[in-house]
């Protein structure tokens, strides 16, 4: 029954998440006609002082002549049948584009997510076992240090020390391009590629998550639960894994949620760091190339992953959380 | 040791003793108020025996309960000295091995809370098959069965189903049985109860009472019971123990103890606890014409369901719900009249609308439909602007004395506010606060303090000078001394008594505790699940209630018996 | 029986430590002109100087003075940082008061309003902004504010709604107080330490925004700043590392202070939260 129910949950989630995302979409449309210029432009002032006749042409071609509210109400019609527009910049349809640099970045933020979490969760586990020994301190002052560190800084020290000192791991991109690899020799080359990338990307979290697990952990022992635990006669490690971790581990999940968002735009910073051919670096080069159509798309299939992990992060919060209702009707 | 806890010693020879304590003392840490929070306590516990520790807050009487099973916080609250025989071994020497065979196998605990002393996020019947998986080497099936055996057995219904149930599901009621069951399910020698019934409304209270006596003599088991409420350990002790700051100050039989106490703080203790006579009407009724100050006329009030324009809006983003919260009829169709200068108790268990009626009446709560008239004024419907004019008619003294004053407000500022907002000069208000803290038994200084630097008892008192600054004509108390210990509890609802007299108000007084009731208003309306059940002089509801609630509500009061046997006045009170 | 507030504060040592070094900076970059040369921009020798030799912090790839870019660029973010958390807080807390008192409708939609914020990355949201008012300081400053307010909005919310149910708050209602002065004279003075404490957790990850956005090139263009500095040094990194990691360093001894006094402050002023 609770499965059915869950699923339906899914569904509707799935429906009421289509007006968010093109929320997202009017907004970065609007605000994208604040900005100074267009595709024409750019266009015109990269051919070198083009005569006006020429950018309105580029103009009308575009469809930018015609009036803003024409231009959105067309454009969210295509971007329903999942027409994103023509990147005339890159001279391809955006679709394409963006499909080519989605996975290196979903390569790069799940792997960031998994190290965060599951280190994370480990250490901060860890510290509140030892808590007030020197271990937990040593853990501690780790994690305070990595959550003041910029991003990319650290991506430039782990270049600096790993790469150029020791030589062993490459300083950019996501395989050896020259190499030619092909099947398990590629696999293991992208992944000598991404350890780089996904620590320096990882570590923020990785400390946040460690901090948060540790304060946690801490305050279920003291709840009276683990007292109660604690009468039946359970050893001390039995209350913390048995009870406490998964009381403990509700407030991750939540945290986690909020993670992929800035995991989107660290990985801008992280992408340029590394030459990393993934969606934020395309987003950057847009951005600066006026690139409209193509910006436009990135940020509609970044709303969609946000709300589609949002989504898996509550289904998660149900399946652990037995006191949350699912499809309670209003 | 005092002489009469001498003789509560030699009473049973050592091979029916349980548990010894002998001069048990525990630490507190640095920072604490005192050293010791438990001082060199004795006691013993025989077979099949209720002892009763009784105690104030802050008494150590449950730090001194969980000392026996070694679960104090911290490395700063600790054993510093004493014994703990069970059956002569002694407990707080022994290894940490030893200590989780006689958890639970040997003494088990009930907690006062079993909403947060059960996890979470375990079905009720794991977290108990748990306990036999640690202990014994059943199979998983014969686990199952013990456990459900023992559901039965502390009269739970459908113990398969509730096998399967996480704890936000039950009742309170249900969760209390379920943590009985964990602490019978090994047949320990000895339960260590921790107040357990505060947390239920009387009638659940009188159910747990009962199992508790009934399986205690089914199973022999040797019970120490922590409770503040005189009236349960009347219904329940056999023994009992008075503390006072870490000390125990009287100790003896139960008969002894309640009827013929010794120590003047337990007399005190005693004292305090509100009669379950009935007061008679204060003014002559026949004189006073019958001219109601307060009028209710078909009240009505739902909770939940919320949000109807906006609905579509709200299906945006959904944000996922805790638990469940249909809509809620918490007051139906409510009729009252309030004769001026009188003092009535609107009685009711948690959810019968008591306070929701009360939160109408003062505009806390905007009511969906029906008339409230204050003196001839209709309040429901006014907006803020309107209702100012009212404040100086009704006012209202809060529940929690730790909450219902402003901690970065001066004392002096919270008392005259009211009077500053009738427009009243800022001066002349501040002298009335001065004159109302002497009123209220404080003195004019604890004008320029902080509301931190007083005990509950006082802020209720600052609370009631709060009320009377705009000097109302009636006086909503909600539930105003369930927050505070019994001995002070006695001192403001005799403020309350006297300030009511004096100054002639009307009181609305919101309470569960039908004594507390009987203590200050000559009439009861008794509420149940959002409706009027009965209502009546005190005095006649008490001697012949109407109303199968209201009968089963009297008859829940924990230690009737034993009252009437104390007062030595004819039982007014129906059987 | 508690020690005062001022004394559990400084008495920490790690607050000690954020306090001393968040002086220093903010010392020398009141003094900057005074300390170093007084134009981050100016040549003032040959290029490439190491760390102390001739030029204190030695010199980058045009022969500037690393030592004046530190300073001067302390003053830019530092002030990019607490001008843009100002904001946030102000408009934050404004939102999350309201929603939280009025709670009903109000509520709701200021709440959709700022769920859906929350659901845009907010650094790419952050790097849009300031292309579209194009660099500036001011656009840098209504950036990393644009992106902030959300979680302030929700604390202040929670805050006002947990204190408006409060019996004090509903005392001060039976006695006919204003909204206004319920908002201002009750619930405003005891919500104020955590939103103290989160706007200046906040001021840290303004900092770490507004560097990453100059590393970026979207910092303000005529002005020093360390994010800036970096990102400059960064085709030299095999060369001359110091260009990158003096700067970063300055980064994240400031933010890890911000975040040590933070914490000490929220320590300080809930004490019954501090484990023992």
């Amino acid at each position: 029954m609770r499965g059915g129910k869950l699923i339906r949950y899914i569904l509707m989630r799935l429906l009421q998440a289509v007006p968010v995302v093109l929320g997202v979409v009017v907004l970065n449309f609007l605000l994208l006609q604040l900005a100074p210029g267009d595709a024409a432009t750019v266009l015109a002032g990269e051919a070198g002082g083009a005569p006006p006749e020429y950018v309105e042409q580029l103009r009308s071609r575009f469809g930018l002549d015609k009036p803003v509210l024409v231009q959105l109400v067309v454009y969210l019609k295509n971007i329903l049948l999942l027409d994103l527009g023509f990147s005339f910049r890159n001279n391809a349809p955006v679709l394409g584009l963006i499909l080519d640099r989605l996975w290196p970045t979903l390569l790069l933020m799940g792997a960031t997510l998994i190290v965060s979490v599951g280190g994370g969760v480990t250490l901060g586990v860890l510290a509140a076992i030892w808590v007030r020994t020197w271990r937990d301190h040593l853990i501690s002052v780790v994690a305070v240090v990595a959550y003041a560190t910029p991003l990319f800084w650290v991506g430039l020290m782990l270049i600096l020390v790993f790469s150029i000192r020791l030589d062993w791991f490459p300083t950019s991109g996501m395989e050896d391009v020259v190499a030619f690899n092909e099947g398990w020799k590629r696999v293991v080359d992208i992944a000598h590629h991404l350890v780089l990338p996904t620590v320096t990307l990882s570590l923020f979290y990785l400390a946040l998550y460690a901090r948060l697990m540790r304060a946690t952990v801490l305050e279920q022992r003291g709840a009276e639960y683990a007292t109660t635990a604690r009468a039946k006669g359970l050893t001390e490690r039995a209350i913390t894994l048995r009870h406490v971790l998964r009381n403990a581990l509700l407030p991750i999940v939540t945290m986690a949620g909020v993670q992929v968002g800035a995991l989107l735009g660290g990985s801008v910073v992280v992408e340029t760091v590394f030459a990393w051919p993934g969606l934020g670096q395309l987003a950057f080069q847009s951005l600066f190339a006026r690139d409209f159509n193509l910006l436009l798309g990135i940020f509609f299939l970044s709303a969609c992953v946000v709300v589609l992990v949002n989504l898996v992060v509550d289904v998660i919060y149900v399946l652990l959380d037995p006191r949350i209702r699912v499809g309670g009707n209003t | 040791m005092t002489g009469s806890s001498r003789v509560a010693d030699d009473r049973s020879t050592h091979d029916d003793l349980v548990l010894q304590i002998r001069s048990l003392s525990v630490a507190l840490p640095a920072w604490a108020d005192r050293s010791l929070a438990v001082k060199e306590v004795s006691l013993t516990i025989g077979k099949g025996e209720t002892l009763c520790v009784v105690g104030e807050s802050g008494s150590g009487k449950s730090v001194m309960a969980r000392a026996i099973l070694r679960l104090l916080p911290g490395p700063h609250v600790r054993i510093v000295g004493g014994q703990v025989l069970l059956e002569g071994e002694d407990v707080a020497q022994a290894d940490a091995r030893r200590m989780r065979q006689i958890r639970s196998g040997r003494i088990a605990m009930v907690f006062q809370e079993p909403m947060v002393a059960l996890n979470p996020l375990m079905t009720v019947g794991r977290q108990i098959e748990e306990i036999l998986e640690v202990h014994t080497d059943l199979s998983r099936a014969a686990r199952r069965r013990r456990v459900v055996a023992t559901f039965e057995d502390v009269r739970l219904p459908d113990p398969e189903r509730i096998f399967g149930a996480y704890p936000h599901e039950l009742s309170g009621g249900q969760r209390q049985r379920v943590m009985i069951a964990m602490s019978l399910v090994l047949e320990p020698k000895l339960i260590i109860a921790d107040e357990p019934t505060t947390a239920l409304d009387v009638t659940t209270e009188a159910q747990i009472l009962t199992l508790l006596k009934e399986l205690q003599q089914r199973h022999g088991t040797a019970l120490l019971f922590i409770t503040h409420n005189f009236g349960v350990v009347a219904e329940i002790a056999d023994r009992v123990a008075v503390m006072r700051h870490g000390e125990v100050v009287e100790y003896g039989d139960a008969d002894e103890v309640l009827i013929r106490p010794k120590h003047p703080y337990t007399r005190s203790l005693i004292d305090a606890v509100p009669s379950l006579v009935p007061r008679k009407r204060v003014s002559e009724p026949e004189k006073a014409p019958a001219e109601p100050i307060l009028t209710v006329r078909g009240l009505e009030k739902t909770y939940g369901g919320r949000t109807t324009s906006l609905q579509w809006l709200a299906r945006l983003v959904p944000r996922l719900s805790r638990g469940s919260r249909g809509a809620v009829h918490a007051i139906n169709h409510i009729d009252l009249d309030i004769i001026r200068g009188s003092a009535v108790a609107l009685v009711g268990e948690s959810g019968s609308g008591k306070s929701t009626l009360a939160r109408c009446l003062i505009g806390l709560e905007r009511a969906d439909a029906g008339s409230v008239t204050v003196a001839g004024t209709e309040i429901v419907g006014l907006n803020r602007r309107a209702w100012r004019p009212l404040r100086s008619r009704i006012q209202m003294v809060f529940q929690d004395p730790f909450a219902s004053l402003n901690p970065r407000t001066k004392v002096g500022d919270i008392i005259a506010r009211g009077a500053i907002l009738q427009g009243e000069g800022a001066s002349a208000a501040m002298a009335q606060a001065h004159k109302l803290l002497e009123l209220v038994g404080l003195e004019a200084r604890a004008a320029e303090r902080y509301p931190n630097e007083f005990s509950g008892g006082q802020r209720q008192r600052i609370g009631i000078a709060r009320a009377l600054a705009v000097k109302p004509d009636i006086l909503i108390a909600d539930e105003p001394v369930s927050a505070l210990d019994v001995s002070v509890q006695k001192q403001v609802l005799d403020l309350l008594d006297d300030l009511r007299r004096r100054f002639g108000l009307t009181m609305l007084f919101i309470t569960h505790d039908l004594r507390v009731a009987a203590h200050v208003c000559e009439e009861i309306v008794v509420l149940k699940n959002g409706r009027i059940v009965e209502r009546g002089a005190t005095a006649d509801i008490f001697a012949d209630p109407q109303h199968d609630y209201t009968r089963t509500l009297l008859a829940s009061v924990p230690g009737r018996d034993w009252q009437i046997q104390l007062g030595g006045k004819t039982p007014i009170v129906a059987k | 029986m508690t020690k005062p507030f001022w004394v559990r504060f400084v008495g920490n040592p790690r607050v000690a430590f954020g306090l001393i070094w968040l002086a220093l900076v903010v010392i020398s970059a009141l003094a900057a002109p005074l300390i170093a040369p007084p134009d981050p921009f100016a040549i003032i020798g040959r290029p490439f100087a190491q760390p102390f030799g001739a030029f204190s912090l030695g010199t980058d790839s045009l022969g500037r003075s690393v030592w004046s870019g530190l300073v001067h660029g302390a003053r830019t973010t530092l002030l990019i940082a607490v001008v843009a958390t100002l904001g946030a807080v102000v408009f934050g807390g404004l939102v999350g008061a309201i929603s939280g008192f009025y709670g009903g409708r109000t509520d709701d939609i200021l709440m959709r309003v700022t769920e859906f914020f929350q659901t845009i990355p907010s650094f790419i949201f952050a790097i849009l902004l300031v292309a579209i008012l194009s660099p500036s300081a001011t656009s840098v400053v209504v950036a990393i504010a644009t992106v902030s307010w959300p979680p302030i909005a929700r604390i202040v919310r929670g805050e006002v709604m947990g204190l408006r149910s409060r019996e004090f708050v509903q005392a001060a209602i039976t006695l006919g107080e204003s909204d206004p002065a319920i908002l201002f004279r009750q619930i405003l003075p005891n919500a104020l330490s955590p939103l103290i404490v989160t706007g200046s957790l906040l001021v840290a990850t303004a900092i770490l925004t507004e560097t990453a956005l100059s590393f970026l090139g979207l910092g303000a263009p005529n002005l020093m700043s360390w994010g800036f500095m970096v990102g400059a040094g960064r085709s030299f990194l095999r060369d001359a590392w110091w260009l990158v990691a003096i700067p970063g360093i300055a980064i994240l001894l400031t933010v890890l202070s911000i975040n040590l006094v933070g914490e000490g402050l929220n320590d300080a002023l809930n004490p019954r939260l501090r484990t023992p």
